[in-house]
């Protein structure tokens, strides 16, 4: 029982802690390339902030259902015997 | 530790705390309890996840229609102005994506509709999370239902893919009327990798998959946010509840209580955030997954 605690403890921090550092990456190269592309083209920029925010939806949700299945390990105990 | 056990000899402990509040209030179809057996059950439904998504709906409509009713043409008041801005945004965003002038007319409603009711259903998580689940608690025995609720329709995965398969079939519907039956079930066949009889069968394999991703994914995204926001809001409230059972600044839970309203806050913030944009991408996906309803290849 100890040991199963354990490995789901492990397995929820790399589910967050992995997700969180993909997620960041994408938002970051998003957003950079975001504010390059509105300093040479300031005309294009409240376009391109609609789809940068669809794209932060996107790239966020993969992180937050990770989180969500790794609080579900954590407090529903769906493996607990 | 002592007064840290205190709580799961007297009231439930975190873990049943959350399970309990992660389950819905279910009926199977002669209106009796039920309990879900298994990851899909068709002999039953959520009860609270129908209600509450059913009564946001008739509010979304009831403040569309007020709106449309008391519409004029001279100067218009703020709250006509607020819903001439929402359904411009949807419309503008609709003629980005679906080129076809009479599917539109179809199609930018059904946006509207979806970003509205997506968003009240979202905004459901805004309410103390308990609020309504011990109202409920007090309430629904009394008048013979199980003790269980759940208040945001969006974090039920029956409600976001019901969504997402709607989208699905409205979908097929179009690409059924703009290529006709012959020209969809071609494309069916030929289109990811050219049109010749050996590649036929892993043309509609891939034609399948592409299909089950975009619905799957299109329902669990919504729901994977909802729920995670969910969870999270139950986290801080335990926080602050272990802060009231056991009041005492001499120790450290005291500052439990400081963490909640931190933690309680900024989480709010952030959410009122995510709601809207889950809705607005709710929106956008179904807007360019019927638009990619009308290419062909």
């Amino acid at each position: 029982m100890e040991n199963i605690l354990g490995l789901v403890a492990l397995a929820c921090g790399i589910i967050v802690g992995l997700g969180a550092l993909g997620a960041s990456i994408g938002i970051a190269l998003m957003g950079g390339k975001f504010l390059e592309a509105s300093a040479r083209q300031p005309e294009l920029m409240n376009e391109l902030q609609t789809k940068m925010f669809i794209l932060a939806g996107l790239i966020d949700a993969a992180f937050l259902i990770g989180v969500a299945i790794a609080l579900l390990f954590a407090f529903a105990k769906p493996f607990a015997i | 530790m002592s007064a840290a056990e205190a709580p799961g000899t007297q009231g439930p402990n975190a873990g049943e705390y959350i399970q309990h509040h992660l389950h819905h209030l279910q009926m199977d179809f002669s209106f009796n309890s039920a309990q879900q057996h298994g990851l899909v059950d068709f002999g039953l439904f959520n009860l609270d996840s129908l209600i509450y998504s059913i009564l946001l709906g008739v509010l979304g409509c009831f403040v569309l229609w007020r709106a449309a009713k008391k519409a004029t043409s001279g100067v218009p008041g703020r709250f006509q102005a607020a819903v001439e801005i929402l359904s411009e945004m949807v419309e503008g965003q609709a003629k980005g994506v679906v080129r076809n002038a009479t599917s539109r007319k179809l199609v930018a409603p059904l946006a509207l509709t979806v970003f509205v009711w997506i968003f009240l259903m979202n905004a459901m998580d805004m309410l103390p999370v308990d609020m309504l689940p011990a109202l409920w608690h007090s309430a629904g025995p009394a008048v013979g239902f199980k003790d269980f609720m759940r208040v945001v329709p969006t974090a039920d995965l029956s409600t976001t893919l019901g969504l997402s398969t709607s989208v699905l079939l409205i979908c097929l519907f179009y690409s059924v009327k703009i290529k006709g039956l012959g020209g969809w079930t071609h494309e069916l066949v030929a289109a990811p990798f050219g049109d010749k009889w050996f590649l036929y069968p892993i043309n509609f394999l891939m034609q399948l998959i592409e299909f089950a991703a975009k619905t799957v994914s299109h329902g669990m995204r919504l729901f994977g946010n909802m729920f995670a926001g969910e969870l999270i809001f139950m986290l801080i409230a335990l926080m602050g509840g272990t802060w009231a059972w056991q009041f005492n600044p001499t120790e450290g839970m005291f500052w439990l209580g400081v963490g909640h309203v931190i933690a309680g806050t900024a989480w709010s913030i952030f959410h009122i955030l995510v709601i809207t944009l889950q809705a607005f991408i709710f929106m956008m996906l179904t807007l360019i997954y019927v638009g990619q309803a009308h290419d062909s290849h």
